[in-house]
């Protein structure tokens, strides 16, 4: 935004006005534009179109328009509640411990050590590693209750084995979900702490500030905006956390660890009933936007900061 | 910034005057240590999936878990295999990597064919709308798959896509797109208003300002762009899992068929997911600099 806008005057309507000038001035940008609209944007607009339909692809024959039947039959009855409760459960463990382990992260990773590159590097693999193939590690070699590592560990401590999937099956997902995001959450505050300038922290050093005190007054204020941004954005996409399931439990054991994308998923594949499936969709994506608006909002703010 | 810096005062000095063995250098001794524990403690998993590819089926559930490769007999040694990548082509793997290399490569082409111009246009030949625009864009990364899988897919299934790998480079590019761009727009806006005014002077045309001028200064960032869109797009499971059935399956679906088939074959299994994550886990060391740019959409530098 800065130096663009300071130096050069906008674009603007002028005599090559119609069909032509329109492509000359908007043609960069119309054919981006036109195919996000194209393809997030009007099948956005089906859904909520198909949400209030009866429609089940089986019985194509027995489609009716329902209103807001769809919604009703969601809150009164059957898996969307269940469903919903434990996407707020595994959306927020996730990414409060992923928050606190971040802050713990970038801390350490924020000063000056022998191999900090190497051990920066460390972190932010869980993130880039394929989630399907980071699940099933630790489904298989780390938390298997006979032949994992962690249960190895537990036990070679006279701790009692755990069978993660069986007894405690959203605690397994919710910490295969905070390995991969916590990296995420170092680099975003890392990012912040680097914008802090040395002198700073380094005055207040001289000023007598302990370590704490140092982290908690000067610090932890500096990072709240990065903090929040941090939030925003591990919780719209954990949100939506469909690879993880779909490889350790499959939403179970019973509906254990079924979340509403895994719900939806169930209820088009093997239900085939497009109207409530939609109506979850639809769901989702308010919870989603009530999270993006704040993130928007935040960004705005720091963009206009930044000039 | 709520405190002030006395002038009197100079930090550096402050700094080195830390004696070498002095109780600060102890602490920071201390929290390497730490780092490099936690560091380790993040990657293990990882590093365990690739020393497991190259076990035997035996040793591949011995404990405590044998790490190295090396020195027959010593405790936690194992004899190495690379038998275990053999088996996994035989079970068909080279299809679904074609598929996804196809899926991804073609959708970043396409992104970077409709991202940078518009990018451009949205910093260097600002309109009216141009703000609003591009929070339009960032608006559309926010809507779920899950919020428009269902007419995607029974729109699919109409036109005959379902398992054609066009629905998926088409899913793909609206999912990189609003990063592309976001991130695109960061880099084009840091080069200097200087240049590209003296490239108006001199009358370059459009073109040439985007050809000769613009696009060769981001060159980095615009790689580093396709590299993150890669990454998102090769790990990408759902939209995979729900248009795809076999001629058009992707990597994520052949690790998920694998399991059914040969869940309790972990070496196996390790070399499958081994080669299924190493693509991008090499391209995301590489622009790990941009890595978190990109994640925050350009918003944290």
């Amino acid at each position: 935004m800065t130096q663009a806008q300071a130096v050069l005057p906008a674009v603007r309507a002028s005599a090559q006005d119609g069909v032509l000038g329109w492509v000359r001035r908007n043609g960069l940008v119309a054919p981006a534009l036109i195919y996000a609209i194209v393809v997030t944007q009007a099948p956005f607009l089906l859904t909520i179109w198909f949400s209030l339909q009866k429609w089940n692809l089986l019985r194509p024959e027995n489609s009716r328009f329902n209103g807001i039947g769809n919604y009703i039959d969601l809150f009164t009855t059957g898996d969307f509640i269940p469903a919903l409760f434990n996407t707020v459960l595994l959306t927020t463990g996730a990414v409060v411990v992923a928050l606190l382990l971040g802050l713990l992260l970038a801390d350490l990773v924020n000063q000056r050590f022998r191999g900090r590159d190497i051990v920066r590097t460390l972190l932010i693999t869980p993130f880039l590693v394929m989630p399907v193939v980071g699940a099933l590690g630790w489904k298989t070699t780390m938390l298997n209750p006979v032949f994992g590592v962690v249960d190895w560990l537990l036990t070679s401590v006279g701790l009692p084995r755990v069978d993660w999937f069986a007894t405690v099956p959203l605690v397994g997902v919710t910490s295969i979900v905070i390995w991969r995001w916590a990296p995420f959450m170092m680099l975003i505050l890392l990012a912040g702490m680097q914008a802090l300038s040395d002198e700073v922290r380094e005055a207040s050093k001289v000023d007598g500030a302990s370590a704490w005190q140092e982290f908690r007054f000067i610090v932890l204020p500096h990072l709240k905006s990065y903090m929040q941004l941090g939030v925003l954005l591990g919780t719209i996409y954990i949100l939506s956390e469909f690879d993880t399931i779909a490889m350790t439990t499959q939403g179970g054991p019973g509906t254990a660890t079924t979340n509403l994308p895994w719900l939806i998923y169930q209820k088009i594949f093997y239900g085939y009933d497009v109207g409530h499936a939609a109506a979850m969709g639809v769901i989702v994506v308010a919870v989603t936007y009530l999270f993006a608006v704040n993130f928007i909002r935040l960004l705005g703010q720091l963009m206009r900061g930044n000039q | 910034m709520s405190i002030s810096v006395p002038s009197i005062i100079r930090p550096r000095a402050a700094a080195k005057g830390v004696r070498a063995g002095s109780k600060v250098e102890q602490a920071g001794r201390f929290r390497a240590v730490v780092a490099w524990a936690i560091g380790l403690v993040f990657f293990f998993p990882v590093l365990y999936l690739v020393i497991t590819a190259f076990k035997t089926e035996a040793a591949a559930v011995v404990l405590p878990p044998s790490i190295l490769p090396f020195g027959d007999g010593l405790p936690l040694s194992f004899t190495p295999t690379t038998e275990n990548f053999g088996a996994v082509f035989d079970r068909g793997f080279a299809p679904f990597f074609l598929h996804s290399l196809v899926a991804v490569g073609i959708s970043s082409v396409l992104i970077v064919v409709l991202a940078v111009p518009c990018a451009y246009s949205l910093v260097w030949r600002r309109g009216k709308r141009s703000y609003d625009i591009l929070f339009f864009f960032l608006s559309t990364k926010f809507l779920p798959a899950v919020g428009v899988i269902i007419p995607i897919f029974v729109i699919a299934r109409d036109l005959k896509l379902i398992d054609n790998l066009l629905a998926l480079v088409v899913m793909y590019t609206a999912m990189n797109l609003p990063i592309a761009i976001w991130l695109l727009r960061s880099f084009f806006d840091e080069i200097p208003a200087d240049v590209m005014q003296a490239a108006r002077v001199d009358g370059a045309n459009l073109r040439q300002e985007l050809q000769e001028i613009a696009i060769p200064m981001i060159m980095p960032g615009l790689i580093a762009t396709v590299f993150i869109c890669l990454i998102f797009a090769w790990n990408e499971f759902f939209l995979a899992v729900n248009l795809m059935a076999t001629r058009g399956a992707t990597v994520p679906m052949f690790m998920i068929s694998f399991v059914t088939s040969e869940g309790l074959f972990w070496a196996k299994l390790a070399a499958a997911g081994t080669m299924a994550m190493l693509p991008v886990v090499v391209l995301g060391w590489l622009a790990q600099k941009q890595l978190v740019r990109g994640l925050s959409l350009g918003a944290v530098k």
